[in-house]
């Protein structure tokens, strides 16, 4: 290793967010990022809320009492949201970590084809699919109920 | 080996994810056009319908695999964004540590409700 | 866009010896026909700034030498011409993700120690055979393609630079390590899967790309380093749940000598090394 080694340039967290110059890829990668997030945030919530029910119909009542109302719902239909977007995602996500939908190694010929224009197709279809997952559960949330 | 082996497993946790969580959404959420699993109330969270499931053994089991599923695959998210921040040596083994053990009693406690919750179930 | 008659650079300067931090500079220059970006810097060298420092070399994209940010991206100076970028502002800076020597010069050698962590060379059990080669290791072309992508890389740091992990993690190897790490895990004629597995397993290995894409789409070679960790990743997870086999690196072929030269072709000079 060099003695001096320069001064420090790393991009930090912007260089995670930094979407909005390159491709589509990226900010669905952010987008997982946040959804998981948020949905590991909610989820431990929810083990303690829902586990009221091993201590009979009361503290049910009560435990479902603190999270009802309208902020609530809109609340609950946000991760819903999330969760179409990961789960949508996270498919294409696993199938593309196996090696799946990237295409073959080819020689590379100027205007470059990657993997990323590859497997767009499959993000974008997963997005439609996530979006109508959203939509049914729109439907359900405000219009049905 | 451990980063290929959590990895592999939280590729695995996902597939787990999907099936048994898509079926939670489809029953607490899509209650209205789908119609599944709410037998005695139109409302899903309603306890006559909680009930009714918890006696169904087959919901203990899967809320069990899909809590320990669900604490794997996002504590080991929650890691991988932490790890990326650069963190030292120290930090990343308490929060081995601290994450490991955090899930683990977790998944006892919501494990032990589940449980719970059909032991009462099956008397009511 | 049509060529403008000045293009005003501003560039990144950060000299150790007498600054804290890096500042910007501008610099107005006339548009000449075919101005690439390492032009417009030779021009300023030569006529505004004699203290300016970058590294380049080839000038024309074959020696990886000039990777810089230039408005926001990362690209080959020498590749790039300054009327594609569609501004009369060209921004140029250091590759992010790198320590700053001086100025547009980027202390690559995290990257390189990495890229040596992963064993980047051919594996095989049989030395003597590799230092007095008897004949030729067998390769299909369909073997070939396997890995001849990732071949084209000209180890310029630009993938490095586009990544968002290598953004804030150092443990990372990062994109251009694991991809040439992968070159070799894919060639027929290699068996250094095992041993390189015992670093690729850990946190040094692929488990921290998310498929951004970034570096795919920042490579000014087409080298397409996430498909080669998509598919580094596709072999280690198969490995961890035994499913994956290598291969046997490919055998000896052994020199034709049964050929007689044809009367009218002559004999290749003889060897200078």
């Amino acid at each position: 290793m060099l003695e001096n080694k320069g001064h420090p340039n790393r991009l930090g967290i912007w260089g995670w967010l930094g979407g909005g110059k390159w491709g589509l890829e990226r900010y669905l990668y952010t987008l997982h990022r946040l959804t998981g997030l948020g949905l590991l945030f909610y989820f431990l919530l929810h083990i303690f809320v829902t586990s009221a029910r091993a201590f009979g119909p009361e503290a049910w009542a009560t435990s479902m009492g603190t999270v009802s109302g309208p902020l609530f719902v809109v609340g609950e239909f946000l991760v819903f949201c999330a969760f179409a977007f990961h789960a949508f995602n996270g498919v294409r996500l696993g199938l593309i970590e196996l090696g799946f939908a990237i295409g073959n190694p080819i020689e590379p010929v100027y205007p470059y084809r990657t993997s990323v224009h590859e497997q767009r197709p499959l993000a974008i279809v997963m997005m439609v699919l996530a979006g109508l997952v959203v939509l049914a559960g729109g439907l359900d949330f405000f219009i049905l109920h | 080996m451990r980063d290929q082996r959590l990895w592999t497993w939280h590729l695995l946790a996902g597939l787990v994810i999907l099936v048994f969580l898509g079926l939670h959404m489809g029953i607490m959420h899509l209650d209205v056009l789908l119609g599944i699993f709410n037998p005695k109330d139109p409302h899903p969270v309603a306890w006559a319908n909680v009930v009714e499931r918890a006696k169904l053994g087959f919901f203990t089991v899967s809320y069990i695999v899909l809590l320990g599923a669900a604490l794997f695959h996002g504590l080991y998210g929650l890691r991988n964004i932490l790890f990326e921040l650069g963190l030292g040596a120290a930090a990343k083994k308490g929060l081995n540590v601290t994450l490991t053990v955090g899930g683990l009693v977790l998944f006892v406690f919501g494990s032990w409700a589940a449980w719970a919750a059909g032991a009462l179930a099956k008397t009511l | 866009m049509t060529a403008p008659a000045n293009v005003t650079f501003r560039i990144r300067r950060f000299d150790p010896a007498t600054q804290q931090e890096p500042t910007w500079e501008d610099f107005t220059l006339p548009y000449t026909a075919g101005m690439t970006v390492l032009d417009g810097l030779r021009k300023i060298k030569e006529t505004a700034s004699p203290s300016l420092a970058w590294r380049s070399s080839c000038r024309m994209g074959v020696c990886g030498s000039c990777g810089m940010f230039i408005n926001g991206h990362p690209r080959l100076a020498c590749n790039t011409q300054v009327t594609e970028l569609g501004t009369e502002l060209v921004t140029v800076a250091p590759l992010p993700n790198f320590d700053i020597i001086r100025d547009l010069v980027p202390e690559l050698r995290p990257m390189f120690d990495a890229h040596a962590a992963l064993m980047p060379h051919i594996i095989r059990e049989d030395t003597a055979e590799m230092q007095e080669p008897t004949g030729e290791y067998f390769q299909s072309p369909h073997e070939l393609e396997q890995f001849l992508q990732f071949t084209y890389c000209i180890k310029c740091g630009c993938c490095m630079a586009a990544c968002p992990t290598v953004a804030t993690d150092p443990a990372y190897s990062g994109p251009m390590p694991l991809a040439q790490s992968h070159r070799y895990n894919a060639d027929s004629r290699d068996g250094g899967f095992a041993s390189r597995k015992r670093v690729l397993a850990t946190e040094q290995g692929p488990w921290k790309c998310h498929y951004a894409g970034e570096c795919s789409q920042a490579c000014p070679k087409g080298v397409d380093p996430a498909r080669a960790i998509q598919l580094m990743k596709r072999q280690l997870v198969f490995d961890y749940l035994k499913l994956y086999k290598q291969p046997c690196p490919s055998k000896v072929v052994a020199k034709v000598t049964t050929i007689t030269r044809r009367p009218d072709v002559p004999e290749a000079p003889a060897k200078t090394i």
